[in-house]
Formats: structure tokens, sequence, C-alpha cells
């Protein structure tokens, strides 16, 4: 379904990303781990367009999304994302925040856009929280609300960028949780992050990112109980004794 | 000593009664400059907003000739004086065989002035709203100009309140230059009615007045609504 052949980036004369190349297919859950600073977050903007690639070719099922007169639009519809600081819109309430693109971008009704906002909202346990604005709820309600956006646009790809690494210790659980249970319906989900054990339990391959290339890609059992890899290995033992 | 007496000093000289009489008799004369004021202010006002949002958001772009020209058009107008403007415009454009009326001059000259320091209250107000909301809303499928209609201006609007009011309020002011063109608003008004008749102080001062009666209200509302916007996005 997403494709990368080659791709490489550049910020000035910061190779950031050098020589992706990775096959995702429908419905897959794919966890990508690594270092700071090795390009992940880069990686997965590159998808929705976010930021543009240097060289390469990068494909949502079968459309190039790397030209200039890509369907930009069309991607993003079926691409959602969720950011590691929620990046709720901070002047319209949790259930606007939900139908505002439905609505705009979509054409959808805002009837509709409203009812299947609220049973997201549902899904993720905060349909009380409808009226209220984003300042009002705890960074933990917040992202969850942010998935509930995400999925408000029916996406078939939904991209986070470290959805966890900006909440409080005792919130990060909740977040995981919605995740998990998203993880159970066919939708392909492509996750950065640091939490392992949520990489172990969810992900159908885990990709290991190392200064802006793909180190090693394998399932969740070979990667975390028997890869090879002397710089995996290494980032491993970090992560388990912190 | 009844020189100095109260009442001489009312019945004589520039503060003299008759001279508010006489001010009382021409009172339809001045509101229609009023109205002629308000007139010309809206106009420029509307244009001024269009041309300051539009250039606004050029300058906040990543595009090096978007933000180029609307730098050229800040600079120009901010560090020229409007009076040289409206000069240039009414005594340049019939040479060329255009003559516009006073009014649509006084509307165009005030409108693209102030547009110009609008389009710099936008700008920064732009800047005031976190990159993440453009960005959530780019990865929504929002287009750019989507972006700041439907999720950045909204929020820069808390931010540009204060500083837009003053430019209304010096707006309606600088309204007053177009009187040197012989424009028939307030300023105008008060001194070719006042050069006949030499009651200059009733003239100017209830001029003054006027001109407090259309910017009073205004500052006192934008610091109301400055009041409310801290309590927004928590209801």
């Amino acid at each position: 379904m997403i494709q990368m052949e080659g791709v490489n980036k550049y910020f000035g004369d910061h190779h950031v990303l050098k020589n992706i190349s990775l096959t995702i297919e429908e419905g897959e859950k794919v966890v990508i781990i690594g270092p700071s600073g090795s390009g992940k977050s880069t990686l997965i903007r590159c998808i929705n367009g976010l930021e543009t690639i240097t060289d390469g070719l990068i494909t949502i099922q079968d459309i190039d999304v790397t030209k200039k007169e890509a369907p930009i639009r069309n991607i993003r519809e079926k691409v959602a994302m969720v950011f590691q600081n929620f990046n709720l819109y901070a002047h319209k309430t949790i259930l606007e925040n939900l139908t505002l693109a439905p609505i705009k971008v979509k054409g959808i009704k805002k009837a509709e856009a409203e009812k299947t906002g609220m049973e997201y909202l549902e899904r993720v346990g905060l349909a009380d929280k409808a009226a209220a604005y984003p300042a009002q709820l705890s960074g933990g309600q917040q992202q969850r609300v942010a998935i509930a956006r995400a999925l408000n646009m029916h996406p078939e790809v939904i991209l986070f960028d470290e959805p966890t690494s900006a909440l409080d210790p005792e919130m990060i659980q909740e977040v995981l949780d919605v995740m998990i249970d998203l993880s159970k319906i066919n939708i392909t989900m492509i996750v950065v992050t640091h939490e392992m054990g949520f990489a172990r339990t969810v992900a159908d391959k885990v990709i290991f990112m190392d200064d802006g290339a793909i180190v090693e890609t394998g399932t969740p059992e070979h990667f975390f109980t028997s890869t090879e890899n002397q710089r995996a290995k290494d980032f491993l033992s970090k992560i388990i004794h912190h | 000593m009844l020189y100095l007496s109260t009442i001489s000093w009312l019945q004589e000289g520039p503060f003299a009664l008759y001279r508010w009489n006489s001010l009382k008799e021409d009172l339809p004369l001045f509101f229609h400059a009023f109205l002629y004021t308000i007139g010309i202010s809206l106009g420029a006002l509307a244009l001024a907003f269009v041309l300051g949002i539009f250039f606004g958001i050029l300058s906040a772009t990543k595009n090096k000739g978007a933000v180029f020209l609307s730098r050229i058009y800040v600079e120009f107008f901010q560090n020229t004086p409007l009076l040289i403007q409206i000069f240039f415009i009414y005594y340049g454009l019939p040479l060329i065989n255009i003559v516009l009326p006073v009014y649509l001059i006084g509307i165009l000259c005030v409108g693209i002035y102030h547009g110009a320091y609008i389009a710099e209250v936008v700008r920064s107000g732009i800047g005031s709203v976190p990159r993440g909301q453009s960005e959530a809303a780019a990865s929504q499928g929002f287009s750019y100009w989507e972006t700041m209609f439907y999720v950045v201006l909204p929020q820069a609007w808390r931010m540009m309140l204060p500083p837009l009011t003053n430019q209304l309020v010096n707006l309606i002011k600088n309204t007053s230059t177009i009187a040197i063109i012989s424009g028939a608003d307030i300023m105008f008004t008060a001194n070719s009615w006042s050069s006949m008749n030499l009651n200059y102080v009733p003239a100017f001062a209830f001029a003054g007045i006027l001109y407090f009666i259309l910017c009073f209200p205004l500052a006192k509302w934008a610091r109301h609504m400055e009041e409310k916007n801290k309590k927004a996005y928590s209801r």
C-alpha cells in the first residue's frame, strides 16, 4: 500500500534520510524505533508530504506522493496524523476539532460528521468532553482527542509521531490503550515511538533506524530476542535499562 | 474693569457665545461632514483590511517572491507621508487623464496607507500562532489559504485586536488629511466654515468632539474585547 524506494533527504548539508526503501501492506501495524535524531519522524512526515524529499519515490496506493502535481489533498484525506504535541485546534471545541476537516475538506454533512465524531469520542472515552476546549483537558486526554480527530477523517493510514513522548508518565498508558484498541481494526498504523512494550504487543513489523538509515526490519519477536545487529543491540540494552 | 469681567469675555472675542450660536445654526453642515468622514473611513477600512490581510499572509509564507512583494508594499507606504501620497494621486493622475472624485482618492490613499500597517499587524499575529496548528491543518488536507482562514487567523485575531484598533482609530483621524484636497469631511468643513466667519474656536473644538465621538467608543470596545478574549478558549 505504501512504498518507498531509494528515498534521500537533506536538510542543508545534513543527510537525514539515507536511501530508505520499505513496503507497508494494507492493515499492517508498523513500529519505527531508534535513537533520537535518527530520522524516524522525518520519515513518516515524508509519507503525507509534510516534508519534501530530495530524491527517491514514495507511492501510496500507486499514487506518486513526491510529484509536484500530486493530489496532496486526496492523500491527506487518506493518511491521518497524530502529533507529539497533540496540536488540537485551540480555538475550537473538542467536537469541532473532530468535525472541522471532515466538513471543510471532505465535504461531509455537519450532522453526519458530528454523529461519527461522537462515536469516536465515545471510543476514546471522552464523549463527555465534546463541548470543552483543548486547554481544559489533560495532555493524555488531548492526545486521545487527537486520535479521535484522525479517525473521524475515516483514513486508511494513521501516522503516529511519538504520540506519548510529550506526556506525563501517568498519562502514557491511557493513550497506548486507545492505540492498542485501534490496532484491532483494519487500519494501517505507522508508529514512531519509544514504547517497547507497545511495539511488542501491537507491531506486525518493527523497523529500527539509526543515523538516517533503516538498519533492521523484522517481527517484534525476532527484533527483541534475536537481533544480530550490534547497533540495535546497543539501543535495546539502553532502552531496557532505563 | 468691565473689560475683564466674565460677561464681556462671553460676549466678544474668540470664545464669544454668539459664535457658538452660529455653530448651532449651521449644525446640518457639520452633520453632513460627519457622515462624509464616516463614509470615507468605512471605505478606507474595508480596503485596508483586504490589503492588510492579503499582504500580511503573503509575508508569512515561505515564498521569497511573495515576501519581497509585500515588503515593498509595506516599507514604501509606511515610510512616506500620507499627505505626499494624496498629493501625488490628486495632482499626478489628472496628468495622464485620470480624474478621480475626491472621496475616492481619500478612500484609496488612506486605505492603502493603513493597509501597510495592518499587513504588519497580521504578519506578527500569524507569527504568534504555534506552528503545530498549521501543521495539523495541513495534515488534514487543508490548503494554505484554508489553513489561514479556518485555523491560524481566528487564533491570531486575539493578538491582533489591540493593535488593529489602534490602526482603526488612526485611520479615522487620518481621513482628515483629505481636507487639504477639499474633501468635504469634518476637518475641511470646520476649516472652510470658520474662515468665512472667524468662528475658529467653536469650529475646531466641535470638529475635535466629532472625531472623539467616533474614536472613543472604538477604543473602549477594543479594550472590552481584549478582556473578554483573555478568557477565550476555556469556557
